[in-house]
């Protein structure tokens, strides 16, 4: 036999390094991705570099302006709140409570959601029919509705906003990961896994969720901007976690009684949440680029 | 060959914008076709003989560049019309059957309303005289009036049919030139032999001129009269069907034809004929023969520049230096 | 050839099927009746070993039905499949994997595009625990030469990698684990005519040093005859001839087969197009014709072959199933 395609080729990357060239090359990637990365460095570091502990409370020093307003100091860069607590290490505590319920709210959704998705999409059948009634159930439940109610029961508090905003938000997962599910079962690879003898978890964890982690991984930003979104409103109700905790929703809700006179109480986690979201967002976008299909190679 | 081709392409380059850079998909391709001739392009999945039939009807993608000396098809020069004078002329001097007609005909309108619409459109014709026709031409196909099939809707019919459908739309208006792009490649056997009867007879009762392209030398021995050989993007050889089949001077060609198990040549069990190595990148230039890294005779001088079209007394074109008729004047 | 033409005689078949029937519930319009599509109807056909097996038959026939369960992927609605006098018609897939592999026809989708060609070929033998990782790897790179596959390309992706090359990766996976029974669906009909025959060349070569048993899918009937020992001719869920494939392709005996044969088109400049006596239309195999299935197409059929379902005949020179066989021997 003879060495059949030996002479020069080009040489063609790996899809791994075709993705990179595509992520390194993408505008929104680059700047949604850049400041997600600035924002988690900030929360994962928020204990050392804040310069006030978040709960001190200093009534002398109450409701003073961010630096670029009239009476502000670098003492407090972005001002402090009605206690006198400093803004800005409120705000930088804050955004690890909205990272974190971000990426728990997305990974228990996207573990249920993947799960079932995939379940639905690879049995098909009854499973199918069953789980994709399960999706339309969810899908006319108002979300903000059932989650106000139950935290209003339980109690708020970070686990419980995690846990019910967990079980609120699968659905994408589950339609997404079903759609992909239904094209690569029918693929040769799985018939060919099949008979090698291969078992059915063997064959959905190595053989189709590999296949699935792209588009997965885009539900899963998106999920976490709308989980980030929906706590803050939350909070903003009074339902979320529980003050002191500085969630930017409870930062609001704190100065929207000073809107009138001290409106960047409002804005500043306003602008955060904002951009945060955003941010997020344009990296999902991005992502669903890059990831989408075109052609066969 | 007449003394006014029909169709006389001449330095037809086509070149594709992909990320690495520009692809030649066709280089300084010439041709010419006699009224009523049928032409073959025959090559591999990348030769460029697809993208030949789609620059030769202005139906490139968005990325290409086409550019040519010449591009005639009758009277009309292609390259000095506009959209909409081509698309004027598409489907009534020219017209096109590709490989999967479901790609052609649209899936919400019965093969009726389909047909008679063309009609209408290309030759002003009413609704009834044309839907007449549009029976007519379905018989003529060899599909029977009585099965009602003008009312049903291209997913109802077989590919067989489908393709049946495709050639009596794409001959109504009486074109005068057909590119059929493998259009029986997707077909079963018994159905690829009745369809190639069929488009031949109309062919020669129609006289029409026809370049078909396809990728199996036998569907070229049977239908075509003379052939093109292309590999990366450039014509190889081209000739009479016959002289080409039978003695074949281009390595590439020769080499196709060992490919091909045929009864009688090839002992069952036996070893076919191989070309080993691949295609080489059709992006940038290539340094000399498209085919020295795969030529079991390459030698230095292949390497050099591209090999030109030579062109025998009898009209054959070799694009090689060591033909084995070169070898036997040298000698 | 000639140590497999006698191989037949009188030994017990490597792979039977006995009335092997496949229906499927296909749903007429939404809320139409749920009617039965029979793809395979009855089949009986046995594999001897060292044969090549060509199925061949229109789009539609049900060679990829029977295909897909002699790969054991889809179970038989009646009927079994014995694997050495067994019915394996139940057993599972991992216990069948050892004797029977397959080759698919599309190089595209038949390997996994996230995972390593290395990883590719040694799945059967890591999800059959055979051996430490070191043999595994040393066992894979000897499967990967074999089929002439370079080494390096033992940590690239499939994308890297051409048409031709990845038939090797799926043929280097099927035969890792040894087994006895290849079923090739469509092997090179994806594939280039030059590197088809490089396909065709290596199978060939791996038949012989691995004694192999081959079920050849194909509709390229040049391939077949190239390749097959025993060709099975289906029409409509039934194998309406079998024959070795030197007599089937110089006396067809039944006309499906002869019209099949007469509509091969091989390079040969001085012949035409040939005439093919079938009429247009194919039939519906959700009511396929009474009697002969085959009749409201053949050329010759007479008045009993719409009525009464032809007899099998089944002699030295293969099993028809045909009216005409009594008529005009």
């Amino acid at each position: 036999m003879q060495d059949a395609e030996a002479t020069t080729e080009p040489t063609i990357p790996t899809p791994g390094a075709v993705l990179w060239g595509k992520i390194l090359r993408h505008k929104g990637i680059l700047f949604g991705g850049g400041i997600v990365a600035v924002m988690v460095i900030v929360a994962v570091l928020a204990p050392l570099i804040a310069p006030y502990d978040p709960y001190a409370q200093s009534l002398i020093s109450r409701l003073q302006p961010p630096v670029w307003l009239d009476g502000g100091s670098w003492q407090h860069p972005l001002g402090t709140d009605h206690l006198g607590r400093d803004y800005l290490s409120r705000l930088m505590h804050g955004a690890r409570i909205s990272l974190i319920i971000g990426a728990c709210t997305a990974a228990i959704s996207g573990v249920l959601g993947t799960t079932l998705g995939v379940v639905a999409g690879y049995f098909g059948g009854r499973v199918d029919t069953a789980i994709t009634f399960l999706v339309t159930v969810k899908l006319s439940i108002p979300t903000i509705l059932v989650a106000l109610a139950v935290v209003q029961l339980v109690g708020g508090s970070l686990t419980v906003v995690v846990l019910v905003l967990g079980f609120l938000l699968w659905h994408q997962f589950a339609i997404v990961a079903r759609a992909v599910t239904l094209q690569i079962r029918d693929m040769d690879y799985i018939t060919a896994a099949r008979m090698i003898g291969c078992s059915r978890a063997r064959i959905l964890l190595t053989e189709v969720m590999p296949n699935l982690m792209n588009q997965i991984i885009v539900v899963l930003t998106l999920t976490m901007a709308s989980a980030i979104v929906i706590e803050a409103a939350l909070s903003f109700l009074g339902v979320g976690v529980k003050p002191p905790l500085p969630s930017w929703g409870i930062m609001i809700a704190e100065g929207r009684t000073h809107i009138f006179f001290d409106p960047w109480l409002v804005m500043i986690p306003g602008a955060a949440l904002f951009a945060l979201v955003l941010s997020i967002n344009l990296l999902g976008d991005g992502l669903r680029d890059v990831t989408a299909p075109q052609g066969r190679n | 060959m007449a003394d006014a081709p029909f169709v006389s392409v001449s330095g037809l380059d086509i070149d594709l914008e992909v990320p690495g850079g520009r692809l030649h998909a066709v280089r300084d391709s010439s041709f010419d076709i006699a009224l009523g001739e049928t032409l073959c392009i025959v090559g591999e999945s990348g030769s460029g003989k697809s993208m030949t039939a789609l620059g030769l009807m202005g139906l490139l993608p968005s990325n290409a560049h086409r550019s040519a000396r010449r591009l005639r098809v009758g009277n009309h020069d292609l390259l000095s019309l506009n959209r909409r004078e081509m698309a004027d002329l598409m489907g009534r001097e020219m017209a096109m059957i590709f490989q999967e007609p479901m790609t052609s005909l649209n899936p919400c309108y019965t093969v009726g309303n389909q047909m008679s619409e063309m009609l209408i459109r290309h030759l002003r014709m009413g609704r009834r005289p044309a839907l007449t026709l549009a029976r007519d031409w379905l018989d003529r196909v060899g599909i029977p009036p009585t099965a009602g099939r003008l009312d049903q809707y291209p997913h109802q019919l077989s590919g067989g049919l489908r393709q049946r459908v495709m050639i009596a739309m794409m001959l109504m208006c009486s074109p005068k030139l057909i590119i059929a792009d493998e259009p029986t490649t997707a077909l079963d056997v018994t159905i690829q032999a009745q369809i190639l009867h069929l488009l031949a007879g109309l062919q020669r009762e129609l006289g029409i001129t026809m370049i078909f392209i396809t990728h199996d030398l036998g569907v070229v021995s049977r239908i075509a009269d003379r052939v093109a050989v292309m590999y990366a993007g450039q014509i190889v050889e081209m000739g009479r069907t016959r002289e080409i089949l039978r003695d074949p001077q281009h390595p590439y060609t020769r080499g196709l034809l060992e490919c091909v198990p045929a009864p009688g040549k090839t002992r069952p069990g036996a070893h076919l004929g191989t070309i080993p190595g691949t295609v080489p990148s059709l992006v940038g230039q290539l340094s000399g023969c498209g085919f020295a890294g795969r030529c079991p005779h390459a030698a230095v001088g292949c390497r050099g520049e591209i090999p030109a079209l030579t062109v025998r007394a009898d009209g054959r074109q070799v694009r090689c230096l060591f033909t084995p008729d070169a070898l036997w004047s040298a000698a | 050839m000639n140590q497999h033409a006698n191989a037949n005689g009188g030994t017990e078949p490597l792979l039977e099927l006995r009335d092997v029937t496949r229906s499927f519930a296909v749903k007429s319009g939404l809320f139409g009746p749920t009617l039965q599509l029979q793809a395979v109807r009855g089949v009986n056909l046995s594999v001897h070993r060292g044969d090549v097996l060509a199925l061949v038959g229109e789009s539609g026939c049900g060679k990829t039905t029977l295909a897909r369960m002699l790969m054991g992927v889809l179970p038989p609605t009646e009927g079994e499949i014995l694997y050495r006098g067994q019915s394996i018609s139940k057993s599972p897939l991992a216990e069948r994997s050892r004797h029977i592999q397959a080759v698919f026809q599309d190089p595209y989708s038949s390997l996994n595009p996230r995972k390593t060609i290395g990883s590719i070929v040694s799945l059967p033998l890591r999800v059959h625990r055979q051996g430490g990782a070191a043999s595994i790897r040393e066992e894979t790179l000897r499967m990967m030469d074999m089929v002439g596959l370079p080494a390096r390309f033992f940590d690239s992706y499939p994308n890297q990698l051409s048409g031709g090359q990845r038939q090797r990766v799926a043929i280097a996976r099927a035969l890792i684990l040894k087994p006895e029974i290849v079923i090739c669906d469509e092997p090179t009909s994806a594939l280039d005519v030059s590197v088809q025959s490089q396909i065709l060349n290596l199978l060939t070569d791996l038949r012989r040093e691995l004694n192999l048993t081959y079920v050849l899918i194909s509709h390229n009937l040049g391939v077949i005859e190239h390749m097959a020992t025993e060709v099975a001719v289906m029409y409509l869920g039934r194998i309406v001839e079998k024959a070795p494939g030197t007599a089937l392709f110089s006396q067809p005996r039944h006309p499906y087969t002869d019209a099949l044969l007469s509509s091969v088109i091989t390079p040969d400049p001085d012949l035409g197009i040939p005439t093919i006596d079938l009429g247009v239309s194919f039939p519906n195999a959700l009511s396929p014709p009474s009697g002969c299935a085959f009749h409201p197409r053949c050329a010759r059929a007479l008045d009993r072959c719409q009525r009464i379902a032809p007899p099998v005949t089944h002699d030295s020179k293969g099993t028809v199933e045909c009216h005409l066989l009594d008529v005009a021997p």
